[in-house]
């Protein structure tokens, strides 16, 4: 359609912001999308994992092992602290007594609270810190965070190629469909709304993906574990800080749900501020010239408010995410703190455990914000996923594997028998066309805009399958043959140019992968390429794309003219193929192209008749229909639709009258 | 730049920042008193046995919890207002200074180039300010805080700190100056991967045509490993970063207890403090954590904060006048006094000793090969660009005179590149005349053949045009330019290579109906094809820049050498 499709897309794209996987807690909203079926979307997604199913299992052991060990850390830990705890007691006391003496002592002298409070310690009196034990159990602990560190790594490091692979195959089968989808199904859907399915959702996709596996696996597994450990350290106290559970999962949803939509708002308001920033720039001098600023200026404040306040929102309301969990685990901090210190004052718990299950409270908190908000950015990366599963989903062409190949070359019969092609179900374009060109004829095809030209050549190539009726190349249907075979053996020029990004050379040798240096200099010399290469400074090495702000149109129509010169086919279709070049330059290429038809059954579309002169069959086309044919001075003579449209434009705007052209070629050339 | 660009812009957002400065002191002074009260409770309460203090401890730690909580809740609400603030006063800013460009600067930029500096880039600096008001502020402050803290709680340990930090921010850093490059690898091969989509899918007719899809999927294979490649082993360095700074901090707490414990047996630190200085040293480890992750962002941002700086650091080659002419008698006569122009910074000049005079009532043309300077020639007259040398002028007051406003009301232009806005098709024929009423627009329609199809289009005016009207035709686009331009009625009419996409037949009725509708008004049409000229009341034969004819069709046909070339090429091509 238009060239500016593709810009704008990488444009929304930077928007949209894809920073690789290493994004902060705002790529929460980044594409804000529920999907339609999430448990199936799900199931199909996790579905794909399935050929990396060894691995999963070793992740999830790695994993189960980790987050064991780190949730035994803590307690360890904290028998040291018990230890340290009962050596600086013991050295308050007197040696020579046991404990029980201590404690019947204490009680003796009425210090219930004491006496209450050694019975929580393992310790004897008069002597210190117990180092060897100390240390022992110090280096358990730090083996233990090690291992339980190593495994997280070994569990990060499966998990990744996981990821990366299952992605990249889900890649690979996006370019596969794409290749055996009906070129109908890119004509009906909008081409950033497809570029946008297989670019930024397949994105999406693997970033949420990467992220999610491993902090949901590591956040569930660490909720369990450190639950288990607290059950085993105190039953109250791990009540108590269960309630954290769901308050803090409720806080959070409720915040959660409301930053989100804020999210998507800002997101919204990004894309709408940036339309309308792309509009005033692009039509920068146009606003200017029709004195708009004023108007473009408003309009751009409004909208740049409305982001504000939504991207305010949002970031308010994200951002009170943390501090709010933070306020959750404080206050179970301070339950704990208390309740344990009146625990161990009462001796029924000792001291190392109290501030193991302070650790242990912290780290229970976060998991349960990390799943909360891992829960969010699955559903957007479940929605990217389906709608590439959509996509995968679509209707394929009719498959041609079947087909017989073809060796020999064509001589170039085409002929059309009774074809009939629409669009659109309910609107007959081509109704019931028949046609036979002989092999080495030039075909000319014109005609106003809309009236089927280029379908017909399209048909030609088998870009649509027909409706009724087929067409033969050589006496062979082309829907019996492989699509490959067909159009291996047709050079296209299209109306629409297209490079792609590269250099010239190998935009030209695009039409013969093998071709050697000196195919493509013959190829870019007859096509008139060479001339303005040379004008470039990196010659044929510039690179080209297909926004191409660094060669004109017509240069573009030289390059694509030069591809399909190269290509050396053994028929020939030009749509519209120098439109764009200078009548100057268009006059020697004629010639050139001249060379290239000889021998060659040849479509040509034009809009310039002069082009079309000496073609050998002239089809005139109105509303899908062949109104006329014959040659240049049949049609002239029948003096009705060709001669009318060839009329009109050698008559200059003196209408009607004979231009003074005529007189002044004779002069000119005299 | 970026500083210059933070600095300018946060200006008046000076006292929400004090304020948010003051909160965050106090949030995160309350977070670590918390520690310090625990080790209270455990050193007078639980040791000593004193329920009532624990009570009463407890009492405080919630209190503290609170203020806390309070404060960051409203640091986080002026910090999110002020760092957003910002942004939307950034982008006003650069929106406002390109919207004075000429279009010069707007071309030296491009567009797209000032779209992503005044959306995207924006948006990365506007997450550092944020990013900035959250952790740049608490981090440092948590840094000092736990320090002093921790010293207070036991000088003899502070040793330990003064070790791990260094281990943690060699050990992350480490990690992170491995794992920047590979994202900055990563995304230039995600890039590259979207990049083969992308060019799959715009050029799916002449992959299909030249049978290329096992090239192309060859193609985007490579691509698809590369990436994948690149995603693993960057990956594989991002799986190490959690469990290194996991085992960091854990480490540090097993070395805090043992030599603790020395210190607790030798009598000269108690008990409590233990547990606090492992909650200090955790909390100092977090804050180092947060500033180098702070730090790795800068540098992404400082780019975006050049790029910034450099649009609001460029002003535009077009001032106009402080008190411009708005009024003048005669109406549309429009004369090249020895004009030249030069892109700044080029060797060559684009136009040279350009002069004619464009009357009233009559027709203009321009003809001359691709890269002559015709279009550059148009521009100059709505002064897209000024003139580098000699004047224009319009009613003989020099055009740089006008007020810029006056001048562009007499111009009608209708540029190469029909541009449509998005909106109805009566939106954009608002834009040539503001109150412009129905009867207008579909008169001007009618005038330029957009009747019939506009009828068509279902809703009328009132359909709806794709941004850039992508929507129609090239020669439905260039139509509603036209139809633009016309309901505009203007003294004088700039038509650059405007009927290109028009088939003949409706070009001809198209020049037939402007006829009349320019009778009055100077017309300056730029032209290819050399029959629609040849009626034109002068013709200005342009090369490289320079005139090389001008007269009527006839004259220069006898005269001018170029115009001969030009007239036989397009008459060979009929004849041969």
């Amino acid at each position: 359609m238009t060239t500016s499709a593709p810009k704008k897309m990488k444009e929304t794209e930077r928007i949209t912001g894809h920073v690789g996987p290493g994004r902060g807690p705002h790529s929460m909203g980044m594409v804000g999308q529920k999907s339609q079926n999430f448990r199936e979307s799900g199931k199909r997604l996790l579905n794909r994992l399935r050929p990396e199913r060894p691995k999963v299992i070793a992740i999830f052991i790695a994993a189960t092992v980790s987050v064991a060990f780190a949730a035994i850390g803590p307690r360890v830990l904290g028998r040291a602290t018990d230890i340290v705890f009962a050596g600086a007691i013991g050295k308050q006391l007197p040696s020579g007594v046991t404990r029980e003496q201590v404690i019947e002592m204490a009680r003796a002298r009425g210090d219930e609270q004491i006496a209450d409070l050694l019975t929580g310690v393992d310790m004897v009196p008069g002597q210190g810190i117990d180092f060897g034990q100390l240390g022992a159990v110090l280096l358990l602990v730090l083996g233990l965070y090690a291992a339980s560190s190593l495994l997280s790594f070994v569990q990060g490091y499966m998990l990744t190629s996981v990821v990366m692979n299952t992605v990249r195959r889900m890649r690979d089968d996006v370019e596969d469909k794409l290749n055996r989808m009906p070129l109908s199904y890119f004509d009906r859907q909008p081409r950033g709304e497809l570029l946008s399915r297989v670019t930024n959702d397949l994105d999406n996709v693997s970033q949420t993906v990467q992220q999610t596996m491993s902090q949901l696996l590591t956040g569930l597994l660490t909720i369990v574990g450190v639950f288990a450990m607290m059950i085993s350290l105190s039953w109250t106290l791990a009540l108590i800080t269960l309630v954290t559970i769901p308050v803090s999962a409720l806080a959070a949803g409720l915040v959660m749900r409301r930053s989100q939509k804020q999210f998507i708002a800002q997101w919204r308001r990004t894309g709408a501020l940036n339309a309308q920033v792309e509009e005033a720039f692009a039509g920068h001098s146009l606003i200017k010239v029709f004195g708009r600023q004023r108007e473009v200026q408003a309009r751009f404040d409004e909208e740049n408010e409305e982001l504000f306040q939504a991207s305010f929102r949002a970031q308010f309301l994200s951002n009170l995410i943390m501090p709010m969990m933070m306020f959750i685990g404080n206050l179970n901090y301070v339950i704990i703190a208390v309740i344990g210190g009146l625990r161990v004052a009462s001796g029924t718990m000792s001291l190392g455990d109290v501030q193991a299950f302070i650790q242990y409270s912290r780290q229970f908190t976060q998991p349960v914000t990390q799943v909360a908000s891992m829960a969010n950015l699955l559903q957007s990366g479940v929605a990217s996923a389906e709608r590439v599963f959509e996509f995968l989903d679509a209707d394929e062409e009719v498959s041609d594997e079947h087909h017989a190949r073809l060796v020999k070359d064509a001589h170039g019969r085409v002929s059309f028998e009774n074809v009939s092609f629409r669009y659109l179900e309910d609107t007959p374009l081509i109704d019931d066309l028949s046609l036979a060109v002989e092999p080495g004829q030039t075909v000319a095809i014109v005609g106003p805009t809309g009236a089927g030209k280029t379908t017909l050549v399209n048909l030609v190539m088998r870009f649509y399958e027909l409706n009724g009726g087929r067409i033969t190349l050589d006496e062979q249907d082309i829907a019996e043959m492989r699509r490959e075979d067909l159009r291996g053996r047709i050079g296209m020029v299209l109306q629409d140019t297209w490079l792609f990004e590269g250099t010239i050379r190998d935009n030209i040798a695009y039409g013969k992968l093998d071709a050697t240096e000196d195919e493509i200099l013959e190829a870019a010399k007859a096509t008139f390429v060479d001339r303005f290469v040379h004008s470039l400074p990196d010659g044929y090495d510039t690179i080209v794309d297909d926004e191409g702000a660094n060669i004109s149109a017509g240069e573009k129509q030289l390059i694509t003219i030069a591809r399909a010169f190269l290509a050396n086919p053994a028929l020939l279709i030009l749509d519209e193929a120098t439109s764009s070049v200078d009548t100057r330059t268009e006059l020697l290429l004629q010639h050139a192209m001249a060379a290239l038809r000889t021998d060659r059954t040849s479509f040509v579309i034009a809009h310039r008749l002069s082009t079309i002169r000496d073609a050998d069959l002239i089809l005139v086309m109105e509303d899908g229909a062949i109104v006329e044919q014959g040659t240049h001075e049949q049609l002239i003579a029948k003096g009705d639709a060709y001669a009318n449209l060839y009329n009109a434009q050698f008559t200059g705007p003196r209408n009607g009258e004979a231009i003074a052209l005529g007189a002044a070629a004779a002069a000119g050339a005299g | 730049m970026l500083y210059r660009v933070v600095r300018d812009y946060l200006r008046p957002y000076k006292r929400d920042i004090s304020y948010v400065i003051a909160l965050q002191l106090v949030a995160t002074i309350a977070s670590l008193l918390l520690p310090s009260l625990n080790a209270d409770i455990i050193d007078n309460g639980v040791v000593l046995g004193d329920t009532g203090y624990i009570m009463r401890m407890g009492g405080w730690m919630l209190a503290v919890s609170l203020l806390q909580i309070t404060c960051t809740i409203a640091a986080v609400y002026l910090g999110a207002r002020s760092a957003m603030g910002f942004g939307r006063d950034v982008r006003s800013a650069l929106f406002r200074r390109v919207a004075s460009f000429s279009s010069r600067e707007v071309a030296g930029f491009g567009a797209p180039s000032l779209i992503t500096r005044n959306t995207n880039d924006v948006q990365q600096v506007q997450m550092l300010v944020m990013l900035g008001f959250t952790l740049a502020i608490s981090a440092p402050i948590m840094l000092v805080g736990g320090i002093i803290m921790a010293m207070r709680e036991d000088i003899g340990l502070s040793w330990l700190v003064a070790v791990a930090i260094p281990v943690l921010v060699a050990s992350t850093g480490f990690i992170i100056s491995r794992m920047v490059p590979g994202f900055r690898r990563m995304q230039r091969h995600l890039d590259d991967v979207n990049q083969v989509m992308r060019e799959q899918i715009t050029g799916i007719r002449v992959i299909r045509a030249f049978v290329r899809e096992p090239y192309e999927a060859d193609r985007f294979g490579e691509a698809n490993n590369d990436l994948t490649n690149v995603g693993i082993s960057t990956g594989r360095w991002m799986s190490a970063m959690f469990p290194t700074v996991l085992f960091v901090m854990n480490a540090s707490s097993v070395a805090v207890l043992w030599f603790g414990g020395l210190r607790i047996d030798d009598g000269s630190m108690q008990i409590g403090a233990l547990t606090a200085f492992i909650t200090y040293l955790v909390q100092i480890l977090m804050a180092v954590m947060m500033s180098t992750f702070m730090l790795v962002m800068i540098p992404r941002a400082a780019v975006a904060g050049d790029r910034i700086g450099e649009v609001l650091a460029t002003s535009s080659s077009v001032v106009p006048p402080e008190d411009g002419i708005t009024e003048v008698t005669t109406h549309g006569r429009l004369e090249f006094d020895n004009v030249g122009f030069t892109y700044a910074g080029a060797e060559h000049p684009v136009l040279c000793d350009i002069s004619f005079t464009a009357e009233p009532g009559k027709t203009t043309a321009i003809i001359g090969s691709t890269g002559a300077g015709k279009s550059t020639l148009l521009s100059l007259i709505p002064r897209l660009f000024d003139v580098t040398q000699g004047t224009i002028s319009v009613d003989g007051v020099d055009i740089r005179d006008f007020d810029p406003e006056a001048l562009w009301q007499r111009i009608g232009l209708v540029p190469q590149k029909a541009y449509l806005f998005s909106g109805t098709i009566a939106d954009n024929l608002r834009y040539g005349k503001p109150d412009a009423t129905e009867a207008e627009m579909w008169e001007a329609l009618e005038l330029a053949q957009a009747k019939d199809f506009v009828e068509e289009m279902g809703d009328g005016l009132d359909s709806e045009v794709a941004q850039g009207g992508t929507s129609l035709s090239g020669g439905q686009r260039q139509r509603i330019a036209i139809a633009r331009a016309l309901i505009r009625r203007p003294e004088v009419y700039l038509f650059d290579d405007s009927f290109s996409a028009l088939d003949v037949a409706t070009d001809a009725r198209l020049r037939r109906a402007l006829k009349p509708v320019t009778r009055e008004a100077t017309v300056l049409i730029v032209a290819q094809r050399v029959f629609t000229i040849t009626d034109a009341d002068q013709i200005v034969v342009l090369e490289d820049g320079r005139v090389v004819g001008l007269g009527t069709h006839d004259e220069l046909l006898a005269t001018c050498p170029t115009y001969q070339e030009i007239v036989e090429s397009q008459l060979k091509a009929e004849a041969s």
